[in-house]
């Protein structure tokens, strides 16, 4: 089947990629986890034909390559979710960050008023 | 016409008011001119407080970066400083000041870095199942890697010298960083050894690290090793 070849040509590709995003420092292997289980996830789905079925049956879809679609996009989700939360709490440190800079710089300017 | 070595004691502390005063008291009953450096992060409780009472120099961080960054503060500020020996001891309490000699004597003789190992001589030390085999797993890794037994890679107390201050003050892993640092420090030439001692189990607060992130924890520092491996040396 086109669409398995397909599939798992792509998540090699992905696996690889991130790969070397973590080795060069790009990516931190915290936050490559998700993507490589998704990536795994996607190969496994796409090898095991039964696996498939079986799902396709569970959840109703008549075509059980388009499973992989679905499996996919639910991936995509919860790692775009993932980043979300992520990012909100960069920017509250980032705040965090900011006003503890201001705080300090006001004392220092107060301990030498010349400089 | 050798000098005695400048030796920072780092203590990185998180919510450790239960015990943080006693390991002051403790490495002050050294009685050796060792400073101290405590890093509090951002604890909630009266960590702080505490060690400034006791006048010693606290770091406190804006936010919690966990146990990684947090060190690496520590490693920043020895570096800065000019000191010749930092000793990594934990804040709760599980290990005992009592022995950091037995550290710094092997550092100063043969080593960059030592690690005190709980596994080397079956001290008195029980820890749960899932820690031991995660022991094992580390200990396999690290002699395939670097071709030498390390028992106790997890272990946080252990001492640098100063070149391995300078290479861990720009690289030092984020979470879980103790396994992982032995392999990029053996990986780049630093001299590693190990000498036995005793711990504690810890009395107050809770470790960073409980049963239900074990696993997280050891696919996590397993994926970071074996990236360590395709990464270039780092030169120094």
């Amino acid at each position: 089947m086109r669409i398995q070849i397909f599939t798992v040509l792509i998540a090699v590709i992905l696996l690889l990629v991130i790969f070397q995003l973590v080795r060069k420092n790009k990516l931190l292997e915290q936050y490559s986890l998700l993507w490589i289980v998704s990536a795994v996830l996607l190969i496994v789905l796409a090898l095991w034909r039964d696996l498939q079925t079986w799902m396709s049956n569970l959840i109703g879809i008549y075509y059980p390559p388009s499973a992989l679609f679905l499996i996919a996009i639910v991936c995509g989700m919860v790692i775009t979710l993932h980043f979300s939360v992520v990012i909100s709490n960069l920017r509250e440190q980032n705040h965090l960050l900011a006003q503890e800079v201001a705080l300090l710089k006001e004392k220092v300017e107060k301990m030498n008023p010349d400089a | 016409m050798t000098k005695s070595p400048k030796i920072l004691v780092i203590i990185p502390a998180y919510n450790e008011e239960g015990s943080i005063c006693s390991v002051i008291r403790e490495i002050r009953a050294l009685k050796s001119d060792m400073d101290i450096l405590v890093i509090n992060d951002a604890s909630t409780d009266e960590t702080e407080c505490l060690v400034a009472e006791m006048n010693e120099v606290v770091l406190t961080l804006p936010f919690n970066v966990g146990i990684g960054g947090a060190v690496q503060t520590g490693f920043k500020y020895a570096h800065e400083n000019g000191y010749d020996v930092a000793v990594q001891v934990d804040g709760d309490g599980q290990h005992i000041p009592g022995q950091i000699p037995l550290l710094t004597e092997v550092l100063q003789t043969e080593a960059d870095v030592v690690i005190g190992s709980r596994f080397i001589e079956t001290l008195g030390y029980t820890t749960s199942w899932v820690r031991r085999i995660g022991v094992r797993i580390f200990m396999i890794v690290n002699s395939l890697i670097l071709k030498q037994r390390i028992t106790d890679s997890t272990s946080g107390f252990r001492a640098y010298n100063k070149k391995a201050i300078a290479f861990l003050a720009s690289y030092y892993p984020h979470d879980y960083p103790e396994p992982e640092s032995v392999v990029v420090l053996g990986r780049n030439g630093f001299c590693i050894r190990e000498v036995p001692v005793k711990m504690r189990e810890r009395e107050y607060g809770r470790s960073s690290i409980s049963a239900f992130h074990s696993v997280y924890y050891m696919i996590k520092v397993l994926l970071a090793i074996f990236v360590d491996l395709f990464r270039e040396k780092i030169v120094h």
